[in-house]
C-alpha cells in the first residue's frame, strides 16, 4: 500500500506562545490554555501517517482539535510547528514549506474539503452548477459545455436534482447543501478528501443518506479521507482507523472497532460508555 | 506432507482495565490452540470463559494483553497478530481472515447483495460479478430472492445472521473466526449452514469457531479446546 499524507508533530498555538506553552496543557492537566501566556495550544505533536484509499477517523469533542487538525492540512491556517508530506502521483510535497501559489494548486485540484457549515465550502451567491464550475475553471476546464456536463454529472452523482442546479444553494435543504459540497469538494477527483463534521446538525436519515454517499465515492474513486467527527456512529460506519483527541493531544489510536469496543484510555472509555 | 499450522494461540490472556471503575476483569486466560487449514478448531466452555475474547483478540477488535498469535500469511512468513501494525491487520481483514459474529452493521441504504458482496468489491472485483457470487450464496443459504436487492435492516435474527455468514465466507478467506454463526436458526436452516461451512472447509479454509450446541461441536470440530472461566473472575473483581 502507498502512503498518500505523512503528519509528523503538527502543532497549532493561538496566542504569543511560550516555552512552557506544551508542557503546561494537556490532557493530564485538562486544559488547553498555557497559564503562563495565555495562548491556547490548539493542537500538540499530532502525527499520523495515511494511505491510499483509506479513511481515516479524527474524533472528539469540540475544542479537542481535530477541526484544527484538518485547517492546517488544507492550507486554512498555517500550524505553529510540524510538518506533513503529501506524496502526489508527480511526487512528495512537503506542505509547510510549499508557497503560496503551490499551496493554491493543491488546494485547488488534489485536495477537497467538506465543512460542517456549507456557508464555508459554498459560494451561495451562485447557483449550485456555478459553485462546481468554479472549482473546475480553476483546474483549467475552460469550455462552457464541458462545464456545464461535469457539473450536471457531479450532482447527479451525489444525487442532488439537477433541474435545479441553477438555483442558489442558500434555498437548499442543509442536507442538499452538504450534497453540493460534496459534488464541489469531488469536481477535481482529488486523491484526497477532508470531511470536518459534515452529518453533524443533518436529520438522521439524511445523515444516513451522507454516509452512503460517501462510502460509494470513495470505493469509486478510491479518495482517501479524513473523517472528524465527534459522533461514535460516523466513525464506526466510515473509518477503518481513528485517533481519539482531547485538549490538542491525540490520546489513543488504533482500528476503529478496537478503540469502541476495547478501548484503552480512561477517556475514550467514557466516550464510548456515555454514547448510544 | 508435514501439516503447518495456519494459527497458533500460545498463552493468550485478555484482561479488560476499567478505569472509571478501578476494575480489572479478566477475560481469557492462558488460552493454547492450532488452527490449521481444511480444519475446525472449536472453542467451549460456560459463558465468561472469554471465547468470544479470543476470536476478538485474533481480529485484533480486542487489543490481547498478552500471549502470542502466530499466523501463517499467504505471503509466506509468520506474523504475530498480537504486534502487526493496524495496516497490516487491516490489509489481512480485507484479503484473509474473515469474522462473522452474531451481529450486522450494514450501511441504511445498502441493498442485501451489496452487503454480502463487499468483501469481493474490496478486493477489486466488479459489480456484476460481486452480485452475482453474493445471489448464489444467498439462495444457497435459503434467503428468498425478493429479499437481495432490500437492505437487512429489517430482517429477522436469523436471517441476517445468514447474510452476515453469507459475507463472511464470500471471499473465501484463508483463516475464518464463527461465533456462533448459526444461534438463531431452525434445525432445517441449520443443515444448510452446515454444509457450507463443511464445503469451505474441504476447500481449505481453516476456521476457529464457537457454537451454542454441543451437537454441532460433534458434528463440525476437528480437535476442541475447553475453556474455563479465569480463577479471579469467580471470586468477585479484583480491585485495585
Amino acid at each position: 500500500m502507498d502512503k498518500i499524507l505523512e503528519v509528523k508533530g503538527l502543532s497549532q498555538v493561538y496566542g504569543p506562545g511560550c516555552d512552557l506553552c506544551f508542557s503546561s496543557t494537556g490532557p493530564e492537566l485538562e486544559t488547553n490554555i498555557c497559564p503562563h501566556c495565555g495562548s491556547i495550544v490548539a493542537l500538540h505533536d499530532l502525527s499520523f501517517d495515511l494511505y491510499k484509499g483509506e479513511i481515516l477517523g479524527i474524533m472528539g469533542e469540540s475544542g479537542s482539535g481535530k477541526s484544527t487538525a484538518v485547517k492546517c492540512l488544507y492550507f486554512d491556517q498555517m500550524p505553529y510547528s510540524g510538518n506533513a508530506i503529501f506524496f502526489d502521483d508527480s511526487g512528495q510535497m512537503p506542505l509547510f514549506k510549499l508557497n503560496p501559489a503551490q499551496r493554491r494548486s493543491l488546494r485547488n485540484h488534489r485536495f477537497g474539503m467538506v465543512y460542517q457549515n456549507p456557508n464555508l465550502g459554498l459560494n451561495f451567491d451562485i447557483s449550485a452548477g456555478g459553485n462546481i464550475a468554479e472549482r473546475l475553471l480553476m483546474s483549467q476546464v475552460m469550455n462552457y459545455s464541458e462545464i456545464r456536463e461535469r457539473a450536471r454529472e457531479l450532482l447527479a452523482r451525489t444525487e442532488v436534482l439537477t433541474e435545479r442546479m441553477d438555483e442558489l444553494p442558500k434555498n437548499f435543504s442543509g442536507g442538499m447543501q452538504q450534497r453540493v459540497q460534496i459534488a464541489k469538494a469531488l469536481a477535481t477527483r482529488p486523491p484526497l478528501l477532508f470531511l470536518d463534521e459534515v452529518t453533524t446538525g443533518l436529520d438522521l436519515s439524511v445523515q444516513a443518506k451522507i454516509l452512503d454517499l460517501i462510502l460509494e465515492i470513495q470505493s469509486e474513486l478510491n479518495t482517501a479521507m479524513i473523517v472528524v467527527t465527534h459522533d461514535l456512529g460516523v466513525i464506526r460506519l466510515l473509518a477503518g482507523r481513528t485517533l481519539v483527541m482531547k485538549y490538542g493531544r491525540v490520546i489513543e489510536s488504533g482500528l476503529t472497532d478496537q478503540i469502541l469496543e476495547d478501548p484503552q484510555h480512561a477517556y475514550t472509555q467514557q466516550l464510548v460508555a456515555s454514547a448510544l | 506432507m508435514v501439516n503447518i499450522p495456519l494459527l497458533r494461540v500460545e498463552n493468550l490472556s485478555k484482561t479488560f482495565f476499567l478505569h472509571e471503575q478501578h476494575k480489572v476483569i479478566p477475560s481469557s486466560s492462558q488460552v493454547n490452540l492450532t488452527v490449521y487449514s481444511g480444519k475446525l478448531t472449536a472453542l467451549i466452555g460456560p459463558t465468561g470463559a472469554g471465547k468470544s475474547s479470543v476470536l476478538k483478540s485474533i481480529y485484533r477488535t480486542y487489543l490481547p494483553s498478552s500471549g502470542r498469535l502466530l499466523y501463517e500469511t499467504a505471503a509466506g512468513g509468520t506474523l504475530d497478530l498480537a504486534l502487526a501494525l493496524e495496516h497490516r491487520i487491516l490489509e489481512l481483514r480485507r484479503e484473509e481472515i474473515g469474522f462473522v459474529t452474531q451481529f450486522l452493521h450494514t450501511l441504511p441504504r445498502q441493498k442485501t447483495l451489496d452487503v454480502v458482496a463487499m468483501p469481493l468489491y474490496q478486493q477489486g472485483v466488479s459489480k456484476q460479478e460481486g452480485r452475482a457470487r453474493a445471489a448464489e450464496l444467498l439462495a444457497e443459504l435459503n434467503i428468498p430472492e425478493r429479499l437481495w436487492e432490500v437492505p437487512p435492516a429489517t430482517f429477522s435474527g436469523g436471517e441476517k445472521q445468514r447474510v452476515n455468514l453469507a459475507r463472511g465466507l464470500i471471499a473465501s478467506p484463508r483463516l475464518l473466526l464463527l461465533d456462533e454463526p448459526t444461534a438463531s436458526l431452525d434445525a432445517k436452516t441449520t443443515d444448510r449452514v452446515v454444509a457450507l461451512i463443511q464445503r469451505k472447509k474441504a476447500q481449505g479454509v481453516g476456521m476457529l469457531a464457537i457454537f451454542h450446541h454441543a451437537d454441532l461441536v460433534k458434528r463440525m470440530a476437528d480437535e476442541v479446546v475447553e475453556l474455563s472461566v479465569p480463577s479471579s473472575r469467580s471470586d468477585a473483581f479484583v480491585a485495585i
